[in-house]
């Protein structure tokens, strides 16, 4: 079992989770985050006054899947958040110890 | 004894209700352009100086400012006794044919705004009471004798022949007909002493601050420019052709100016803002207010224009002097006070109003432009160098400006115990108000 979390574009949010949908997965957790990588915040202009904008807003999806949907998922997300330009995010995978479904009390695979 | 006219008196009370809606409005205006962790006491600056300044005009601020005390610096210090007015007609530089109070009531709005006008340029750092202290202080020994010097044309005869007392630049014939000396250059020369004096926010060029919310401000715009035609229109203190020139002129000026700083921006920035339009109108009614009854409706087109372009660069000043001006009190009310006092020296024209002269585009000479830059330049200097007196001796005692940790947190829930949208886990909001608790 593994968690990814993904950091988009925020207007990117809907084709994203399209893809994931198709990919046939069934949840996900979505929230809003702000940060900066290596493009370091913009500069933005407003009432004749240039700003640097450290921390970018961002959409961070959480998706506990399967170890085998993991490589189709990944390539998934990537095409449906790409726009080629600097700041269109990161995606990392960590591996899960367990998964507990609340309503049953299932633990493990079956809880996904 | 000529009568109370109802038609006039009529007007200038509507007019009084018009121009105290200024106030609340400017709360709007301000309180929308800070972040969202100053709104309260943004707002609060502005409506505190309603409660302080109508006390103090009742005390004795009436008699400052409008009494024939001899001199022409400062009417009689003495109380008000309004209560020994109540049948007496106003009088000031010609018997009018509205009751004392009436005008009184009138003349008390101008002398709340103003000090509140300066609470724009110290937004998120300063402590509330020396606010209170200071709002005090600056109308009794700044606005009343500017009043007093700009708007108290002094005591006319039974007969109408004789008026002795008038104050100093209404003698000496400075046109400013709604204050853009008095009010508008005085709050602005006090708003950037203040500034000075308080110095830069935490974060001042580095954080963007931008407005919390432009609806805020495009309500505080609306509503100041709906009671600007009670400010310039009611001060002809008659309903008259007077006030319908002014009317227009303000109406005409103000819609030049939002266009003109729209112009600018999408020139200089590439988009056309909110905040610009809701400040180029501003700037547009400040420009317009000592002019507006001395000018022609197409002087006021030009008049707008020029006040929107250069307040949309002025207000960059603070950046190339790096004081923190926090919204632009400077940038809109000092320059656009200016310009607008200014250009009657340029668009005065006697056909529109006898009482005024000619400036330079209708025939004149330069005889108003200078008089109309004394008066620019006495009431810059003095407002500029008594509030730099008054705000460090308040800064040595009771201290001007909240701690840096408090201004980071927010000034609304340190100073207030308030904040303007309760949001937030801490104070109850948001999905988690439940699970509110102090550690949040």
């Amino acid at each position: 079992m593994k968690l990814i979390t993904a950091i988009i574009k925020p207007f990117k949010l809907d084709d994203v989770k399209a893809a994931i949908e198709h990919a046939g997965i069934t949840g996900m957790t979505v929230s809003e985050a702000s940060g900066y990588g290596r493009q370091r915040g913009h500069t933005e202009v407003y009432r004749g006054a240039e700003y640097r904008i450290d921390l970018v807003p961002k959409v961070r999806i959480e998706l506990v899947v399967d170890d085998s949907q993991v490589d189709d998922l990944l390539d998934r997300i990537v095409d449906a958040a790409r726009t080629d330009r600097i700041g269109d995010g990161k995606i990392w995978v960590t591996t899960l110890d367990d998964v507990v479904r609340v309503r049953t009390g299932e633990h493990g695979p079956g809880a996904i | 004894m000529p009568q109370t006219f109802s038609g006039d008196t009529a007007w200038v009370l509507a007019s009084t209700a018009l121009v105290l809606l200024m106030t609340p409005g400017l709360a709007f205006f301000y309180g929308g352009m800070v972040r969202a962790k100053s709104v309260i006491n943004m707002m609060l600056m502005s409506m505190s100086a309603i409660g302080i300044v109508t006390v103090l005009w009742v005390a004795y601020g009436y008699s400052l400012a409008f009494t024939d005390s001899g001199s022409k610096w400062i009417g009689k210090i003495a109380p008000s006794h309004l209560g020994s007015l109540v049948n007496d007609l106003a009088n000031n530089g010609a018997k009018l044919a509205i009751p004392v109070l009436v005008f009184s009531a009138f003349q008390l709005m101008f002398a709340v705004i103003t000090p509140a006008l300066i609470s724009g340029s110290i937004a998120d750092r300063t402590k509330f009471v020396s606010w209170v202290v200071f709002v005090a202080i600056w109308v009794t020994v700044v606005y009343f004798p500017v009043a007093h010097w700009v708007f108290y044309f002094g005591n006319a005869s039974a007969d109408g022949k004789t008026i002795t007392g008038a104050g100093w630049l209404a003698g000496l014939g400075v046109e400013d007909f709604a204050g853009g000396t008095a009010v508008h250059i005085n709050a602005g020369a006090a708003a950037l002493a203040m500034a000075l004096l308080l110095g830069r926010r935490v974060g001042f060029r580095k954080e963007p601050m931008r407005p919390h919310s432009i609806p805020l401000v495009m309500i505080g715009a609306g509503l100041l420019w709906f009671g600007w035609f009670g400010f310039n229109a009611g001060s002809a203190l008659s309903a008259n052709g007077l006030a319908g020139l002014a009317f227009m002129n303000t109406q005409v000026a103000t819609a030049a100016a939002l266009a003109g700083w729209l112009i600018v921006e999408r020139l200089r920035d590439g988009h056309a803002t909110g905040l610009g339009a809701a400040s180029g109108a501003v700037a547009g009614l400040v420009a317009i207010t000592p002019a507006c009854a001395f000018v022609t409706p197409t002087g006021s087109v030009f008049i707008g224009l020029i006040a929107g372009a250069i307040c949309a660069y002025a207000v960059g000043l603070k950046y190339r002097f790096n004081f923190d001006d926090s919204l632009d009190v400077v940038g809109v009310h000092l320059v656009g006070g200016i310009v607008g006092t200014l250009s009657i020296g340029f668009f005065g024209a006697k056909a529109v109003n006898s009482v005024g002269l000619n400036g330079l585009f209708y025939g004149g000479d330069l005889t108003l432009l200078r008089l109309q830059a004394t008066g620019a330049f006495a009431v810059l200097a003095f407002s500029f160098v008594m509030t730099l007196i008054i705000g460090k001796l308040i800064d040595l005692t009771l201290g001007l400006r909240i701690d840096r940790d408090a201004e980071v947190e927010g000034i609304d829930s340190t100073e207030h115990a308030e904040t303007a949208y309760e949001l937030d886990t801490r104070t109850g909001g948001g999905i988690f108000a439940s699970a509110s608790s102090k550690e949040a």
